[in-house]
């Protein structure tokens, strides 16, 4: 059984389709934590004793969030700079993360084609990800392959569904099942783990 | 014998508190209570009161009057305006199938002339707004689809009232006027003349309304005199009264117009509240008048004739009901709410009877008649009403539910924030809660202020916030926040607990003034409070250290550290005021307080607690 904690960090959450069916997709149990950021810090005030206690408490980290200009809302950014301290989650005796699982959560706008080196964003969403994967590994956390909503502003219903569907049968699998770390680490999107016909 | 006045309050007193109660236990309601008492007491069972029933009539019909005063004072008209097409359809297909068919009836088989059948028919399509209005608030079904279609009828009808008086004289011809009572001032004209004062009068109470009473009530208020507020508007509605008795029409129609007029002032709620209990006393008065004037020898006499007329008339009425709420596309049950709850005649009918009758429209043995069945279909009402629920709406399974009916949308959005207190303090708030769309009610007592900003387009309201009639007119029933904001903290907690007494689902914000003002709150159970002193200090502390060199965003990020953790001190530290035996805080107690928390502040070691972006323990190593 793992303990799995969500971080969402969205501006403009009311505004977004995805997020909110997202969101409302997670299921509820005692090992998921649902912990909305932008909800917590209106003022950029992050609350590091609280965030690192939540920390400490799981197992499987998720970053959920949208990609604005390629990279995360500055709210997470500045979560990230606040809680991952010096001497706690790096660094000599910075152990504290050692051996948790994170991945990111995330919508893009283009499609995954424009995601590619002969698409017009030149890079993979994973070779965009790079900073936060350092940043994992830097804190010695396995970090595994993302969630990605590709396509946001055209999604029909039956995508949403789908995705949203694909997300609530990740979530129960992660937290009744081992993570498969290796295959999971090298896969490029974390969405085929789930089997929905299964 | 002539009864002494005391007697009689007595009689009248008595029989209301022994039957009501008893008609509220058998599940019947009040109005049917204050009737049975009404009939006992009357002439033709004890007799306790006799002839002089008409004078408490007279007396009684001024609840009518009252009521109508206040459904006016709470017309709002942007209301209004929203609900403009259901009163006006649901209202003209009621009238008018049930005026149609009623005259019809009336021409064929009573050999009534055509004047005589248009008066009686559209007296008798009249229901009664005061036995439905207090039906709907003691069942509490008033935001049902039954309950608002209808109200929407009623209020249609209480208004049609004002041109069908003014028809009256003209339909009854020339001829008729002169043999006319003469107690009023109109009598003595033609028709068109007699239309042309109505007019007139309406207009008058329009006119003074907004430019004499509204700066009458300013300057009383400024007495800060509380009956002298009350001496006022009873003076009002009486004044209002009497003017239209003078020209002939119905007191209870100009006190409707007056309080439309004021409905639009900043006394509106006040007006309302000062007023409230003297309505309900005297329309349950005229409720036991209705009863006591029962005409049973009549009834006795007449048996057939009556007793085929009421069931006759109730079922006409039901169908017609039935008809208009069926196109308005009302749910089986609520229609079948809608039918029964309106299938009486009403209170209005007596005034059309009477004034037909003064008109030598309708004669004196016809007059008699109607006004029986109206009064027995009164009665019947509340009984129907009664079967209703017992039998009939059990079997129905799209039983509207009200906690449904009341979504987040169905809450007028200005009532879902009252505002207590528009200081400086609850100034801010509200004008940036209007930037943002929320449109508060706001309570305010202090006339100048309550004028100024009026004018500037907020919805204020004069009056004082502790008083639980005030709030609850100004709907703290249905509100889902309470902002307490008064200037004076010994006034704001007193507030607070009248709400915390009387509204227990009402959540409230709470201004405090201070640390200690804070503890009292937490005491309360109140658990969003906002010092004055801690927000402001904290934002000039932090300008201080950015003077003194330190940079904008270390300032301020430590000052919101240093609010939360004196917010976290505060719980803690209010605790252990409890630990003391003596509650009331003295200034050695003060002292010790302030230096618990200088001490808990070096314990905190305030300035250790993060290193992000500082890369001086990295160097370190």
């Amino acid at each position: 059984m793992n303990k799995v904690l969500i971080l969402f960090a969205h501006p403009l959450f009311e505004k977004s389709r995805i997020h909110q069916a997202l969101v409302k997709a997670i299921p509820n149990s005692p090992n998921i934590t649902f912990r909305d950021l932008y909800e917590l810090y209106p003022d950029f005030n992050v609350n590091i004793k609280a965030e690192k206690k939540m920390l400490l408490e799981h197992d499987i980290i998720i970053w959920q969030h949208p990609v604005y200009w390629y990279s995360v809302p500055p709210l997470l950014k500045q979560w990230i700079d606040m809680v991952l301290e010096f001497g706690w989650a790096y660094g000599p005796g910075g152990d504290a993360l050692s051996g948790k699982k994170i991945f990111n959560v995330i919508s893009a706008g283009g499609q995954q084609a424009v995601y590619s080196p002969g698409g017009r964003n030149r890079f993979t969403i994973r070779q965009f990800l790079a900073p936060l994967e350092q940043t994992a590994t830097l804190c010695k956390m396995h970090y595994l392959a993302p969630f990605v909503v590709h396509g946001t502003h055209l999604l029909t219903k039956e995508q949403i569904v789908e995705y949203t569907s694909r997300y609530r049968e990740l979530l129960i699998k992660l937290v009744e099942n081992p993570v498969p770390v290796e295959s999971l680490s090298e896969a490029a999107y974390m969405n085929d783990y789930v089997d929905l016909t299964k | 014998m002539e009864d002494s006045f005391l007697k009689t309050a007595l009689v009248f007193l008595a029989s209301a508190v022994l039957f009501v109660p008893i008609a509220k236990k058998l599940g019947m309601g009040s109005v049917l209570g204050y009737l049975v008492a009404g009939i006992i007491i009357g002439p033709f069972v004890f007799g306790f009161i006799g002839e002089e029933g008409d004078d408490i009539m007279h007396v009684a019909e001024f609840g009518v009057v009252m009521m109508l005063f206040i459904i006016g004072l709470e017309l709002d008209p942007r209301e209004f305006w929203k609900m403009r097409k259901t009163i006006v359809g649901l209202g003209t297909l009621q009238m008018g199938i049930t005026a149609v068919v009623v005259g019809t009836l009336g021409y064929l088989f009573l050999d009534f002339s055509h004047s005589v059948s248009v008066a009686v028919a559209l007296a008798l399509a009249m229901s009664s707004t005061a036995i439905v209005l207090q039906t709907l608030k003691e069942k509490g079904i008033s935001k049902t689809a039954g309950g608002e279609a209808s109200f929407s009828v009623l209020l249609f009808q209480d208004i049609m009232v004002i041109p069908i008086l003014a028809i009256l004289p003209i339909i009854a011809g020339p001829g008729n006027h002169e043999a006319g009572t003469g107690h009023s001032l109109m009598g003595d004209y033609p028709g068109w003349m007699q239309t042309l004062m109505v007019l007139g009068a309406v207009a008058f109470v329009f006119v003074a309304g907004k430019y004499i009473v509204v700066p009458l009530l300013r300057i009383i208020s400024k007495t800060k005199l509380r009956e002298m507020f009350t001496a006022t508007a009873l003076l009002l509605v009486i004044a209002v009264a009497y003017l239209m008795e003078v020209v002939g029409l119905s007191p209870a129609l100009g006190t409707f117009l007056a309080g439309v007029v004021l409905a639009n002032s900043e006394f509106r709620h006040e007006l309302e509240s000062d007023l409230e209990p003297f309505k309900g006393l005297l329309l349950g008065l005229f409720f036991v008048g209705v009863g006591a004037s029962i005409n049973f020898s009549l009834i006795t006499n007449e048996p057939a004739l009556i007793f085929s007329i009421v069931p006759i008339l109730m079922l006409v009425k039901g169908i017609a009901l039935y008809i208009t709420g069926k196109i308005f596309k009302l749910k089986m049950d609520q229609n079948i709410l809608f039918i029964i709850l309106l299938s009486q005649v009403g209170e209005f009918a007596f005034v059309l009877f009477a004034f037909s009758h003064q008109l030598r429209l309708i004669d004196n043995y016809w007059t008699e008649v109607f006004m029986a069945c109206t009064a027995l279909s009164m009665v019947v009402t509340p009984l129907l009403l009664l079967l209703n629920e017992r039998l009939i709406d059990p079997y129905f399974g799209t039983k509207e539910s009200l906690v449904n009916d009341r979504d987040a949308d169905k809450i007028d959005e200005h009532h879902s924030v009252i505002l207590a207190g528009f200081g400086h303090f609850g100034s801010t708030i509200g004008r940036f809660l209007r930037a943002n769309g929320i449109h508060a009610t706001i309570l305010d007592n202090d006339s100048d202020r309550v004028d100024l900003l009026r004018k500037m387009g907020f919805k204020v309201y004069y009056g004082d916030a502790t008083r639980l009639d005030l709030l609850k007119s100004a709907g703290a029933e249905n509100a889902r926040l309470l902002i307490a904001a008064i200037d004076s903290p010994e006034t704001n907690k007193e507030l607070i607990q009248i709400v915390r007494k009387h509204f227990p689902n009402l959540e409230i914000m709470a201004r405090a003034r201070n640390r200690y003002d804070a503890y009292e709150l937490i005491d309360m159970g109140v658990k969003d409070f906002y010092r004055e002193t801690l927000y402001t200090s904290v934002h000039m502390a932090i300008d201080v250290l950015r003077k003194m060199g330190m940079r904008n965003y270390t300032a301020t990020r430590k000052g919101m550290e240093f609010i939360r953790y004196d917010e976290e001190a505060l719980e803690k530290l209010s605790k252990h005021r409890h630990e003391m035996k003596d509650y009331i805080i003295n200034v050695k107690e003060q002292i010790e307080m302030q230096e618990k928390l200088l001490s808990e502040d070096l314990h905190a070691s305030l300035t250790t607690d993060d290193h992000a972006w500082d890369s001086d323990s990295m160097r370190k190593l």
